[in-house]
């Protein structure tokens, strides 16, 4: 039986930061029974120069991903809606002068996915019934709620696990401060969104937060350290993999 | 004081953060429980911002039917061009009518040009009626919000100005008490005033129509009482005609105050005729470009004409929400003032705003008429880059970012570097560093990881 085949496209932050986020991606995807092609010369997808205002340097960036990715008609599963937006929104906008590369472009956006949306329906839940409970705190990320949509698919997702107990903080649709470089350039307020998601997310009682995004992840964590705040801060890849692996189903 | 300046004193200021929180979250879920049918929403969201990128587009032709019409109706129409120009047509029209005093209507369009402190410099006293706006003109503040000029103070705040201001005692506890106050003082000089100034919402060009909607009557009071009657507009508020007027103003109050409709809604058709027994006897337009339309040949940036100033998009702002509209320095703040205050107030000193946005599309979201604010910050972000020296700098480190990115052995290799706490403590920007530590990266990168997989797999 030959198995389907899918695209991993990493992400440079998992890839440098959040490598076991990327295994456990790798390994819930071939727990559905999918065979994953991870392109080796990936790195980034272009999106920091992009946001910050110089949408020229990552050009090439975002051709180099768009050819990379069309060796082969395969879905491309990406563990990050951040990354996922930029791929499946402004790649086509970024190739609007230029209708060959905007073709291929627009091609790529719509076979991209993001993990979670790809994840829910094809996942066997009802394996973790046995599984010791658990509550998190879900951070649902700006790109999730308001590019990709899949924030909806993460609360299904957590809802459908019988043994998990996802909570929502206060304002659970304001962004946690991160912004990429805006986190460097406006370093002030985007602390104090940081603070505050922070202690919104502590408030739920979870010691555990999840969440699909690993530039929110980065930054929590990071603070939460730096101020002496004490929680887990997790891929939901990773949270939900080891759901499995507990019953011993990965 | 620069923009950084202004935003760490405004996160500084722990009064000021309860306040505009507060302010924000009703605002928020006002506006949710006012839409009742989302599906509706959505398509009137759709057909509105249709409707309002074809007046972008069209606004010449517009505009002149426009004037056509309101001169028809008896209106005198005039076209300023700049800030400079509109002062002076208005100060003209007050000497013309030996004018001491004016009460003024809510009008951002007032704000832009800075038409109080220019009336005041050729003795014209300007009070301002809509409540907010009296409070922060008796704080010699300007406004922190579009359409809530004073949210950025508490009852607190506003009992003790009216204490110093009007030797007035009040119970900062009694919202009433503190409306009665500013009323009693308002009413007083709305009987003596010789001119009204208001702003617009929307002018509907083929019936010559001006429409304005609030919520204290001081709009109707300042259109109606004083003899002359002067409407001072943005060029953009232009509508083509009454048909599309019930769908904007849907969605203007909706997502200004999350109110079903105002409690005034004046159409205002003109000055008084002769069978008629009040209303003034003149009144004026003033049609104020000021940037725009050099906005609206503008093709990366026209889309932003569009905005029918609700201030949806400043209330979902989790930037606005921590530092307010004072410390943006512009007319208009948050998202829809980081798009338009360079091509208002000027591109020197109002580009930075741009910087001040982590791009979570809340205000995109939000936006009535659909206007994609995130991508135009991105659009502003650009042209600030090719301004200033230290972005040609930048420019520079994006440019070697870029070629690591295209190159997968020198990727891998600044990975690896990045995994040494020394060289990631080097690189990582000292902003970053000083709140959330030094992100060490990990030994074994995904890459590793999945070629050692690959390996034992063959």
């Amino acid at each position: 039986m030959s198995l389907e085949s899918v695209y991993l496209f990493g992400t440079c932050l998992i890839d440098a930061y959040y490598p076991e986020a990327g295994l456990a991606a790798v390994q819930l995807l071939e727990k559905c029974g999918l065979k994953v092609v991870y392109p080796q010369e990936q790195t980034c997808c272009g999106q920091p120069p992009f946001n910050s205002g110089f949408p020229r340097q990552s050009v090439a960036i975002a051709k180099k991903t768009i050819a990379m990715f069309s060796r082969e008609e395969l879905p491309v599963i990406v563990p990050s809606a951040s990354c996922a937006g930029m791929i499946k929104r402004h790649y086509p906008s970024l190739m609007h002068d230029d209708s060959i590369w905007h073709q291929r472009a627009q091609g790529l956006a719509e076979r991209t996915c993001e993990l979670i949306d790809f994840l829910l329906d094809r996942l066997p839940f009802d394996q973790l019934k046995q599984a010791p409970r658990q509550v998190v705190a879900l951070h649902q990320s700006c790109s999730a709620l308001r590019e990709t949509d899949s924030a909806k698919n993460w609360r299904t997702l957590l809802e459908r696990m019988p043994n998990v107990e996802a909570r929502l903080p206060q304002y659970a649709e304001e962004c946690c401060g991160f912004g990429g470089t805006f986190s460097i350039k406006s370093p002030q307020v985007s602390l104090a969104m940081t603070a505050d998601k922070c202690e919104h997310l502590m408030n739920t009682g979870a010691n555990t937060i999840v969440s699909g995004d690993c530039g929110c992840l980065l930054s929590l964590s990071g603070y939460a350290r730096q101020h002496k705040r004490h929680f887990e801060a997790q891929h939901l890849a990773c949270f939900i993999a080891q759901q499995f692996e507990q019953v011993n189903t990965l | 004081m620069n923009f950084n300046d202004r935003i760490t004193e405004a996160l500084g200021n722990q009064s000021l953060r309860t306040n505009l929180r507060g302010a924000m979250d009703f605002l928020r879920s006002k506006r949710l429980l006012s839409i009742e049918k989302p599906d509706l929403w959505e398509a009137k969201r759709k057909q509105a911002g249709h409707l309002r990128q074809d007046v972008t587009r069209n606004l010449a032709s517009l505009l002149e039917r426009l004037e056509d019409n309101c001169t028809r109706n008896g209106m005198q129409v005039h076209w300023a061009e700049n800030a400079d120009q509109a002062n002076q047509l208005i100060l003209d029209i007050c000497k013309q009518k030996a004018a001491e005093s004016m009460v003024k209507g809510k009008s951002m369009a007032s704000e832009e040009i800075e038409l109080n402190d220019y009336l005041a410099r050729h003795q014209i006293e300007c009070i301002e009626s809509d409540m907010g706006e009296f409070i922060v003109q008796l704080a010699e503040e300007k406004p922190s919000h579009i359409i809530m000029p004073a949210l950025h103070k508490s009852q607190q705040d506003i009992a003790s100005l009216f204490q110093a201001k009007l030797q007035e005692p009040a119970d900062p506890d009694d919202v009433d008490q503190l409306i009665d106050i500013g009323r009693k003082t308002m009413r007083e000089k709305f009987k003596h005033a010789d001119i009204g100034l208001s702003g617009v919402n929307f002018a509907i060009a083929d019936k010559g129509l001006l429409c304005l909607v609030e919520n204290e009557g001081n709009g109707r009071m300042s259109t109606t009482v004083p003899d002359t009657h002067i409407a001072i507009m943005g060029l953009e508020k232009v509508l083509p005609d009454l048909n599309e007027l019930p769908t904007l103003l849907h969605l203007l109050t909706r997502s200004a105050t999350g109110q079903r409709i105002t409690t005034y809604l004046n159409l205002i058709s003109g000055p008084r005729r002769n069978d008629e027994r009040d209303g003034p006897r003149e009144v004026h337009l003033v049609l104020l470009d000021n940037g725009r339309s050099q906005m609206a040949a503008d093709e990366a940036l026209r889309s932003s004409l569009a905005c029918i100033r609700c201030g949806a998009c400043m209330n979902h702002c989790p930037v606005y929400t921590r530092i307010g509209g004072h410390a943006y320095g512009s007319t208009y703040p948050g998202p829809i003032g980081q798009v338009i205050a360079p091509q208002l107030n000027g591109e020197e000193k109002y580009s930075e705003l741009s910087s001040a946005c982590s791009m979570n599309n809340a205000c995109g979201d939000v936006c009535p008429v659909g206007i994609d604010l995130p991508g135009l910050i991105r659009t502003q972000r650009s042209r600030h880059a090719q301004r200033s020296f230290k972005s040609k700098l930048e420019a520079g480190i994006w440019y070697l970012w870029q070629w690591l990115h295209l190159h997968p052995t020198l990727y891998r290799l600044a990975r690896q570097a990045m995994s040494r706490r020394l060289i990631a403590r080097l690189l990582i920007p000292g902003s970053w560093r000083s709140g959330r530590g030094v992100p060490v990266s990990a030994r074994l990168s995904l890459h590793q990881i999945m070629a050692k997989r690959k390996q034992s797999s063959e």
